[in-house]
């Protein structure tokens, strides 16, 4: 048996625990360190509800031994908001946060809250951080690419049919951030190149 | 959903990695797609799990100058969303192919080397590399060897691969005049292909050249469609439409291994869509081809 | 907004496309506020069961890998002296305790004495999973550990997963008090009225009609944690869609009064059905968390959830309909056989027996009968799931009118006009038995043919020699299907609450699972209370503080729980204009009640209703008035509400690999009343995608030795984001009179409707080519045989 020292940060803070070399990923995210957001959905890798973003890419955490975590940056739906990486709230299109009293959440977030893009929310988490992801490689996509974009995060729920308006609604409300020799986000991915 | 004990050991430097992998019961551990599924399904029991994750000698995508030609060499480690990343030309199969791997979750994760490493029957990278006829190579304790693509998938889930070498890279022959494209029908439970279909051609004096077309998920291997690349070549592409379809037609003809099924798709399905499947992936390679006009993809 | 007028007189109004105001804005019935649930889960707080407890022992079942077999014996010994194992149980544990430690089987509607399902086998496993013995170790991966570790005995059995074979003489029994392996016939309707209507009618058109096994695939597993305490007995934090339900369930399978049980449903990652049913994990826990008086907590792996089902539909069907060459439908007369799993559970063994009384759809048909037969068989135990019993009926009746109509060469739209109830006949008892609160049919589906150019389509149908194709050679068919819905049955209890300071805290024994409560109740109590709706608070999910009530199935809680909690809200109001009254020296009758304030009218003497509260809990009650400000109803409608629609897709099909593209799908659905219509069509999508789930893709199968192939999301096929069409919502609005609110239920409608429509389309699509019938689901497989074998 082998136990191994593993440490994270997750959504900012230092995380440490030893773990044996089979625990995977999600179930330290959940138990050893009290992050619930990635949820549990299946057994094979399909569903999409454990995903969480490590080292700016997201990953299903079911199929990630929490000791190939180790010195890794991971984010849960918990860690991020605002605008999705390379892109930013255009203008006025976000609007301040509403009378239905909720706080600011960032323009993905806010869309998917807008649009009813969840019911029971298990499968939020997971879509919330592909959605943002999506749409830091494609600010602008077809409601075809969204659905093809989508299908490593299963929903039983809504019928993906307003998870789609929501990531369409948080595409209208974001713009490219601009930079020198040209602006990001002409469709093709730029990042991940380590 | 609970993997069994294992022993766990992550080398960083790719001899101390064949150390590890020379002892009994030791298994590599790339992206983690293929094998922490079955270690949660308790369908293989390691002792220990040689995570090659520190080896960065492996990945990378460059191109090396080879015998004849030019080659793209892929690390085995590069992780299909840095291979699609990197974007590189002369590859358009196996970009088509690395494009339909899963779902961007499991692309961030998966390798190339580990796609064709595991053989799963189903993956769509293999048909990429068959079609181009790429290389792979390996490194064991007994010194590198390459092996063709065409030969290195032995069964499902079997390769010529020892249990003490390891796929170090993938090399693919880069041809101007050349160019690719791959299609598959998506399995509806699995999310792998029910067929995936690989093309490559050349284009030469305005016809089809050297045409290779491979399959997936029909047999427990990958497999070259001998039938359609005689039905292809030469075939002029000022009026290739119903040539391409009829070369489609005989798409299963010759396959002599026993054609895959499961519980949604059968054998008899799978022969049935094929053409449909060759005729996109031939079509867009035509088409791109035709585009490229010489210049080098 | 007032809260007097809170309810559109049913009778005489005119029903309408419903046109919702904003998103986002008000909150009030009919308004579409955001939801409050959505913080939550978008931040990352929500609560889901296996969320708590991270300290609990863990619990793990070794199941059977035999669908049919006697235990000869179990080996725990290696499993008990493993590294974190804690205790391994059997059901030799069990049966020595008090506890009676067997799910309780309903047997009324059975035609024999069959035992309930053992939490651990008892001598013999029925089905591929069944749980044979418990594992409790300190985590999760241990238990896993030590399952791997029993060792258990089989003698397999024959086999048998089919239910018309099963009833076959050589078929394997499954229980001695059922030899025929048949657990309940059931009869519905008049068969002699129907066969004479048979004799008479000028056409008859007979159909074998398979409804598809599924599998309720809820994204969160079932998953309970069981706390025990000499004092206060069984605290169970579970997946349920019905907390007083699972009470009750636990009472009985743990041999303890309810009073002594506790179950807190926290949120709930979907439901589906099989949330409302009692499985064996929630009773091992608890019984375990007795025994070692420590917290132990299950969380089923997706494959657990998988082999121990609940399963549903199942169902093979001979359905004959008796038409004149007018259209007119004489009747309906229905055979089926029914899937009831290795044990009779609830509504596994009960649904087939009354599945049958909404066999009329919307249609006026007069005579109906229905034989069904539940039979044991070697799969997982089936029970209800999103429809129960509703999709199987409607399916029958839509595939055999659209059947008549190609027999007759009769529009298939046309054949539904004409047989359609009319919008004066309501209430309308049909010959199945039911009967039908409410409707305009013509009204809905003509909205539904509109938003598909169904006439424009039949023209080209018309005027096309041969089957109408696209561009890429694919046959183009439009298909429709109308329903009824059968919704919000039993009683649900509902509290509202005014605090001192004014606030309220409704209540109510339903539970949410990702239909909104926490919004549309504090919609509902809103208007009723004339108090604003950020001041009200919804609280759902525990047997303790909430008074007995049903739970959320069966698109029952807009009716029961939305009704209750108004009436309450009534009684409320009624209660603080009285106290109001008597403090402005006013008659009740001169009060005006606007926004949170009683007034005099025509005066500016005004109290809040902040006031009336804090003086309601006060030390100076008006003589005459009893302290407090709050009520509990226990409502009950007064008959059933039929939810009705019609909807709509046109589909273009590849008859060379069977590939179905779903260009439009158009859903127009009456629930009457819509409390908050952004949630009204987000049930529908939900609802319509799993129904097309089970049209083209979903699938339990067995293999022949009974092993369960679908085990997993490898291999049973639930939608992803890219399988399903644009889904298109429109609504017309026919009140229920059978209830003060005037709703009816909306959740099942998409899984109702979209199987039937789905399969017309397809069928209208492929019929030029010969093919007539075909079965669910519709994979490319499915069409690409039933072409060739049309061709044939």
């Amino acid at each position: 048996m082998s136990e191994h020292e593993v440490t994270v940060t997750v959504d900012g803070a230092t995380e440490t625990a030893s773990v044996e070399a089979r625990r995977l990923l999600v179930h330290a995210l959940r138990e050893e360190w009290g992050y619930t957001q990635p949820n549990v959905g299946c057994e094979s890798g399909k569903c999409g509800a454990c995903t969480v973003e490590m080292d700016g890419d997201v990953v299903k955490s079911c199929c990630v031994l929490a000791v190939q975590a180790d010195g890794s940056e991971i984010n849960t739906v918990a860690g991020v908001d605002g605008a999705p990486e390379g892109l930013t709230a255009a203008g006025d299109r976000v609007p301040e946060p509403g009378s239905d009293g909720d706080a600011e959440f960032g323009p993905v977030q806010r869309s998917f809250h807008e649009e009813h893009g969840l019911q029971c929310g298990y499968c939020t988490p997971g879509m919330v951080l592909r959605a943002r992801d999506l749409l830091a490689d494609n600010p602008d996509p077809t409601r075809a690419e969204i659905r093809e974009g989508l299908k490593g995060n299963v929903c039983r729920c809504t019928g993906y049919e307003n998870v789609v308006d929501a990531v369409e609604a948080a595409a209208a409300k974001l713009e490219p951030i601009e930079t020198d020799g040209g602006g990001v986000g002409d469709g093709t991915a730029t990042r991940g190149d380590d | 959903m609970f993997p069994p004990q294992f022993d766990y050991e992550r080398p960083d430097r790719l001899d101390a990695a064949l150390d590890a992998l020379a002892a009994e019961d030791a298994v590599a551990l790339a992206g983690g797609h293929d094998l922490i599924p079955m270690l949660k399904a308790r369908e293989a029991d390691p002792g220990t799990v040689v995570d090659l994750g520190g080896l960065d000698e492996l990945r990378g995508v460059e191109r090396v100058a080879g015998d004849s030609v030019e080659q793209l060499s892929i690390g085995a480690l590069t992780t299909d969303a840095d291979l699609l990343a990197a974007d590189p030309a002369g590859v358009d199969a196996l970009l088509d192919a690395t494009r339909a791997v899963g779902d961007a979750q499991i692309r961030n994760r998966g390798t190339v080397g580990g796609n064709l490493a595991a053989a799963h029957p189903a993956s769509d990278i293999p048909a990429a590399t068959l079609a181009a006829d790429g290389t792979l190579h390996l490194v064991g304790p007994d010194g590198d060897r390459e092996v063709s693509a065409e030969e290195f998938a032995t069964g499902d889930h079997e390769t010529v691969c020892g249990d003490d070498e390891l796929l170090t890279r993938i090399s693919v022959p880069l041809d101007p005049d050349a160019a690719g494209a791959y299609a598959r029908k998506t399995h509806p439970s699995t999310g792998y292909a029910a067929v995936g279909v690989a093309a490559r051609l050349r284009v030469v004096d305005g016809g089809v050249a050297d045409p290779r077309v491979a399959a997936v998920s029909l047999c427990d291997v990958p497999v070259r469609l001998s039938a359609v690349e005689d039905a292809l070549r030469g075939v002029d592409v000022g009026a290739p439409v119903d040539a391409v379809a009829s070369a489609a037609e005989c798409a299963d003809e010759g396959v002599d291994a026993p054609v895959r099924e499961d519980h949604i798709v059968s054998a008899d399905q799978r022969r049935a869509i094929l053409p449909k499947y060759v005729e996109e992936a031939v079509s867009e390679a035509l088409a791109r081809a035709v585009g490229r006009e010489g210049v080098v993809a | 907004m007032s809260g007097e007028e809170s309810v559109l007189e049913a009778e005489g109004s005119v029903p309408t496309t419903a046109d919702p105001g904003a998103v986002g804005e008000g909150g009030s019935v009919g308004d579409s506020p955001l939801r409050r649930e959505d913080a939550r889960a978008l931040r990352g707080e929500t609560t889901y069961t296996d969320d708590f407890g991270q300290e609990a022992a863990a619990l793990a079942f070794v199941r059977s890998p035999h669908a049919h077999a006697d235990i000869e014996g179990i080996d725990t010994d290696a499993a008990a002296a493993t590294d974190g194992v804690v205790a391994v149980y059997t059901w030799a544990d069990l049966v020595e305790s008090d506890a009676p430690m067997e799910l309780p089987v309903s047997t009324d509607p059975l035609d024999c004495e069959v035992p309930g399902h053992p939490v651990l086998a008892r001598d013999r496993v029925r089905y591929d999973g069944q749980p044979v013995a418990a594992v409790v170790a300190t985590d999760r991966y241990v238990a896993e550990d030590g399952v791997d570790a029993v060792e258990v005995e089989y003698d397999p059995r024959g086999v048998e997963s089919d239910p018309e074979a099963a009833t076959g003489e050589d078929a394997p029994t499954l229980f001695d008090a059922a030899s025929d392996n048949v657990a309940a016939v059931g009869e519905l309707g008049d068969r002699e009225q129907t066969d004479r209507a048979f004799a008479e009618a000028e056409e008859v058109v007979s159909v074998e009609l398979e409804n598809n096994r599924l599998i309720p695939s809820a994204l969160e597993p079932r998953a309970a944690l069981a706390e025990f305490d000499r004092t206060e007995g069984f605290t169970v934090t579970m997946t349920s869609q019905s907390p007083h339900g699972h009470r009750r369930k636990l009472s009985h399978t743990l041999g303890v009064p309810e009073r002594q049980i506790r179950v807190i449903s926290p949120d709930v990652g979907g439901g589906f059905g099989h949330k409302g049913h009692h499985h064996p994990g929630e009773a091992m826990a608890a019984w375990a968390a007795m025994r070692l008086e420590r917290p132990v907590k299950w969380t089923a792996r997706r494959s657990a959830n998988y082999l121990e089902g609940a399963h549903a539909r199942d169902h093979q069907t001979h359905a004959e309909i008796g038409v004149d060459d007018d259209g007119t439908i004489r009747g309906l007369r229905v055979e089926t056989d029914a899937n009831v799993g290795g044990y009779a559970l609830g509504g596994g063994a009960a649904m087939p027996g009354w599945y049958g009384s909404l066999l009329s759809s919307q249609y006026d048909i007069p005579a109906i009968s229905c034989l069904t037969r539940a039979v044991f068989t070697n799969t997982a135990p089936l029970h209800s799931y999103r429809g129960a019993g509703r999709p199987e009926a409607v399916y029958v009746a839509e595939r055999m009118v659209s059947a008549a109509a190609r027999e007759l060469d009769f529009d298939p739209v046309d054949l539904r006009r004409h047989n359609q109830v009319d919008p004066g006949e309501f209430p309308f008892e049909t010959a199945a038995g039911a009967t039908y609160d409410s409707g305009d049919y013509g009204n809905a589906m003509d909205r539904a043919l509109d938003a598909v150019d169904y006439d424009d389509y039949r023209e080209r149908v018309a005027e096309t020699d041969g089957p109408v194709t696209d561009d890429e050679g694919r046959h183009v068919g439009v298909g429709v299907a109308c329903y009824v819905e059968s919704t919000g049955g039993g009683y649900e209890s509902g509290v509202v609450r005014a605090h001192p300071d004014g606030t309220v805290t409704v209540s109510a024994g339903t539970h949410s699972h990702g239909q909104g409560h926490e919004t549309t109740y504090a919609q509902i109590v809103a208007d009723e209370l004339g108090v604003p709706y950020d001041d009200i608070d919804v609280r759902e999910g525990d047997s303790d503080s909430i008074p007995t009530g049903t739970g959320t199935f069966g698109s029952r809680s807009t009716i029961t729980g939305g009704n209750a909690v108004a009436e309450s809200a009534r009684e409320v109001r009624e209660k603080a204009r009285d106290l109001a009254a008597a403090t402005l020296e006013a008659d009740p009758a001169d009060l005006e009640h606007d926004d949170g304030e009683f007034r005099v009218t025509g005066t500016d003497r005004s109290v809040s209703f902040a006031d009336v509260a804090s003086q309601a809990y006060g030390w100076g009650v008006p003589d005459g008035f009893e302290p407090g400000l709050e009520s509990t109803t226990f409502y009950e409608q007064e008959a059933t509400a039929y939810t009705f629609g019609t909807h709509a897709a046109r589909v273009a099909v590849d008859p060379e690999t069977g590939e179905i593209d779903v260009e439009r799908y158009v859903a127009v659905d009456d629930c009457g009343e819509r409390i908050n219509p952004l949630i009204v069509d987000g049930q529908v999508h939900g609802g319509v995608a799993q129904g097309l789930g089970q049209a083209l893709s979903e699938q339990a199968v067995y293999a022949d030795n009974g092993n369960l192939r679908t085990a997993s999301l490898q291999d049973y096929a639930v939608p992803k984001s890219l399988d399903v069409p644009e889904i298109e919502t429109e609504a017309t609005v026919t009140p229920s009179p059978v209830n003060d609110l005037g709703v009816k239920g909306i959740g099942e409608a998409g899984t109702i409707a979209a199987p039937p429509t789905l399969v017309d389309a397809v069928l209208d699509a492929l019929a030029p080519l010969g093919v007539e019938s075909i079965d669910m689901p519709l994979t490319d497989e499915t069409v690409w045989t039933a072409v060739r074998d049309a061709e044939e």
